[in-house]
């Protein structure tokens, strides 16, 4: 079977290289316009034919446009997965950190793009084999959550121990993220694929017409003419039967397809830096301010990292700030400005002395714990960044041979840390059927297979959107009744042991709907 | 003879009869599986009274086909769907015409087809699990069937030879329809994973002449189809090797069935086009294994699919009473 691929797959696009040792090594990377230097495809070549890029040539199975966080985690979920490990896969970036020539360069600093992975998607990283290259570099588990407000009416603080957890989650720098599944996806078995270090240019999906019809329209071409056709910056020409476009926000795959979305931008800015404590930190706070939320996320080594929504103008000046008045600015933001701290005095007491009564609730050692200060900034330790937030929702997650994953498909105000997981989540469900479509034999880029997947997907992440723009919106406006319903509600989480276990298991990905699950 | 009014009342609604009895079983004297005797009797007996006349709204063109002449060829010797009559057959022509029809949208999976194509995974998972057990095959793996020769009667558009030949199998699709192998060729030629897949238009009897032989031979929703069941069924064993698997699903003879199958799908939802089945050719499980018996299968698997309205999903489930499929192997006579 093995050589029966091999032979057929010798045809493939351009100097395809894809490897046919199944083992570690790759060929190598298409080169644009020449036939790249792979002496084994050379040996193996229909003697002195020379293939031509653009016509007949063996169609990929899959196509994976964007090689980022998404995309590779996608990539390794197939490569594991004992259904899919045999497909071939073309994976078009032109990130060069993809070319595996470069090893990974621990850096002194933290670099201030993070993302907090949720349990789930530790427990998925687990599964594709990249969690032990995560755990060899920097990682930061918490177990400790804290929210307030600038009111001071209210707080919460979530521990893991409430779900009789380890962790609440682990915050990781998104290079080491990629870098770890880089890793495993090098190392995983037998998965043959190509990269095209190339951007995509153009698109085109053949259109739902009838068998007949188009025979005698006489569309067909190349014996491809039923496979998406997907042009290249280089040059390169390939065919796939399934494209996924894991390409981000801006997804050029959403738009040669012609999926509609919904965007809409907060008239927000997101500031991120990493800054330096005295101690260290071990807990994740937040604090919704009236222009937006302020995060500080432990990264480890006495590190953490600064998430701050603000207005987009408020941003670039801060951007521009001095070290020190920046590091003066965020303490404020985050304990002595603003608001007064929410006192935990005179419910804590009251529900320590009726938690006697209430334990039929379930153990809740957070409830009693009082409120906390957040640690003191005492330096900025890295360069800031500046971007735009918006929420997006595509219509559709899939068409006819397409399916979208991870941003493409949908992007999240950061202030709950969900966004990437949603992304993983959307990768290893689709990685799942197209599994089970390839048990039946059914053709990948077939629309009810592709439905599953959206069926799958699309309900959870529209619910967990609408929540996170509620929140959003009801920490944006400063009025009296709205305050007391927001302090409120930071009671009912911190003090009724059922809800904030709710919280906290829908918050980490172990439950797929808010209640009711 | 309640029983006998009851089903005559049921007649009322059939769309087109078939004239010919379809299922000999009144010489047989094994009824021993029957519960009861009156009720292939009180079948034959309807049956042949009950020639309706088409209704004058029917969406089918009505094709005029010259009955089958036992002396006469008529177009190529080979090729010409219609005149199968230099062996008996159990094409029945009126059928062959109905699909002839439709032949256009078979993978328009919107069309009339789309029962089909929404049952096929289900219908693979069974096939793939079966055949599996039965070679001896992993179940975990991509190509499962990698080398089997398999035979798909009554292909189709090849809804069921694309798949198997993904998981690996070496299939040929035969039909009796011409139009439907001109439609399965060309879809199949279009992906080169699909393009070895030979598609004959031809019969299970002609290919049983030929004497081929086949490790697995499927027919799925065609027995119900055939003027006669005994016989297909028999030509069916004969394309197996010894110890071959044969796959046969069609569509249980129940009130139930009559339910959901012909006043459900064809007259209510429209997902059929109205007249393509008959359940007086429904062939009940027990009758299905002693036809199988007689082609010397014996019957190992049976599950019936069950439709869920509100998920829009077919799944395995031991309810046979609307369709089922069953699996057996061939033993030496």
């Amino acid at each position: 079977m093995r050589s029966s691929v091999g032979s057929h797959l010798t045809n493939a696009v351009a100097a395809g290289c894809l490897s046919r040792n199944y083992g570690r090594t790759f060929c190598s990377v298409v080169e644009g316009g020449e036939s790249s230097s792979c002496p084994k495809a050379e040996d193996k070549t229909d003697q002195g034919e020379k293939f031509e890029r653009t016509s007949k040539a063996e169609p990929y199975d899959i196509a994976i446009v964007g090689g980022g966080m998404v995309g590779m985690a996608f990539a390794c979920a197939l490569s594991r997965n004992p259904m899919t490990k045999h497909l071939t896969v073309a994976i078009i970036d032109n990130n060069p950190a993809l070319g595996f020539k470069t090893s990974f360069k621990r850096s002194e600093i933290p670099d201030p793009r993070v993302s907090t992975v949720t349990p789930a998607t530790i427990s998925f990283f687990r599964d594709i084999g990249a969690w032990e290259y995560v755990l060899q570099q920097r990682h930061a588990y918490f177990d400790k959550m804290q929210v307030w407000d600038y009111t001071g009416l209210g707080y919460t603080r979530y521990n893991a121990r409430d779900v009789g957890k380890e962790c609440l989650g682990c915050v990781v720098e998104n290079k080491v993220l990629h870098y770890s599944l880089l890793s495993s996806f090098q190392s995983g078995a037998e998965l043959q694929w190509a990269l095209y270090p190339a951007r995509l240019s153009s698109m085109t999906v053949p259109s739902p017409r009838s068998v007949s019809s188009r025979i005698m329209s006489q569309l067909e071409d190349s014996p491809s003419g039923r496979f998406v056709k997907l042009d290249l910056s280089d040059g390169n020409t390939l065919h796939a039967r399934l494209v996924v476009g894991a390409d981000g926000s801006k997804s050029n795959v959403r738009e040669m397809a012609a999926l509609k979305s919904t965007q809409r931008s907060y008239s927000q800015s997101a500031i991120i830096c990493t800054v330096e404590h005295a101690v260290e930190n071990d807990c994740a706070w937040q604090r919704f301010l009236p222009s937006g939320p302020i995060a500080l996320l432990p990264v480890g080594d006495r590190f953490s990292n600064v998430v701050w929504s603000m207005r987009p103008e408020e941003a670039s000046a801060h951007k521009s700030m001095d070290g020190d008045d920046l590091a003066k600015a965020i303490n404020r933001a985050m304990d002595d400005g603003h608001g007064p701290q929410p006192g935990s005095g005179v419910l804590g007491g009251y529900v320590e002395r009726i938690s006697s009564f209430t334990s039929w609730w379930g153990p809740s050692s957070s409830a009693a714990e009082p409120f906390r200060a957040p640690p003191r900034v005492t330096a900025v330790a890295s360069e800031r960044m500046v971007f735009p937030l918006s929420l997006m929702h595509a219509h559709d997650y899939v068409t006819r041979r397409v399916a979208l994953v991870g941003d493409a498909a949908h992007t999240v105000h950061p202030l709950a840390g969900q966004g990437v997981n949603m992304g993983f989540g959307d990768a290893s469900a689709l990685a799942k059927v197209i599994a089970e479509g390839v048990s039946v034999g059914t053709d990948l880029g077939e629309l009810t297979l592709l439905k599953r997947y959206e069926k799958e997907r699309k309900a959870g992440n529209a619910t967990m959107m609408a929540i996170l723009d509620g929140f959003q919106k009801a920490f944006a406006v400063d009025a009296g009744p709205l305050n007391l319903l927001r302090a409120a509600a930071f009671h009912g989480a911190q003090y009724i042991p059922p809800l904030k276990r709710n919280i906290i298991s829908y918050a980490s990905g172990d439950q797929k709907w808010p209640l009711f699950s | 003879m309640a029983l006998r009014w009851c089903l005559r009342g049921l007649a009322l609604g059939r769309a087109i009869g078939s004239s010919s009895s379809r299922l000999q079983l009144q010489q047989s004297t094994n009824n021993a599986l029957f519960s009861a005797r009156s009720l292939p009797q009180a079948l034959q007996w309807w049956r042949s009274r009950a020639d309706a006349p088409l209704p004058p709204s029917s969406p089918l063109p009505l094709i005029h086909l010259p009955p089958p002449d036992e002396s006469k060829h008529r177009g190529s010797a080979e090729g010409d769907p219609l005149t199968f009559s230099a062996f008996s057959s159990s094409v029945d022509e009126v059928e062959v015409a109905k699909f002839a029809a439709i032949a256009d949208t078979w993978w328009d999976s919107d069309g009339p087809f789309k029962p089909l194509h929404s049952m096929n995974p289900t219908r693979l998972s069974f096939i793939r699990s079966a055949l599996c057990r039965h070679f001896g095959r992993d179940p975990n793996c991509a190509k499962p069937l990698e080398g089997l020769k398999i035979v798909d009667v009554g292909c189709g558009g090849g809804i069921l030879s694309e798949p198997l030949a993904r998981m690996g199998a070496v299939v040929t699709g035969i039909d009796a329809v011409e139009k439907n192998i001109k439609i399965a060729n060309l879809h199949a030629e279009l992906d080169p994973v699909t393009s070895s897949i030979e598609y004959r238009c031809a019969t299970a009897e002609k290919m049983a002449e030929e004497q081929q032989t086949f490790d697995a031979v499927i027919s799925l929703e065609v027995i119900e189809h055939v003027s006669d069941p005994a016989g297909f069924c028999k030509s069916l064993g004969d394309l197996a090797v010894p110890d071959g698997a044969i796959v046969i699903s069609t569509i249980n003879r129940t009130i139930r069935s009559y339910a959901v199958t012909i006043v459900a799908a064809e007259y209510i939802l429209g997902w059929l086009p109205k007249g393509t089945h008959q359940w007086s050719s429904f062939v009940t499980p027990e009758e299905l294994v002693l036809i199988m018996q007689r082609a010397s299968i014996s019957v190992q698997e049976m599950a019936g699919f069950v439709y869920n309205p509100l998920t829009g999903e077919w799944s395995l489930s031991d309810d046979t009473s609307v369709n089922y499929v069953a699996c057996g192997i061939k033993r030496n006579p």
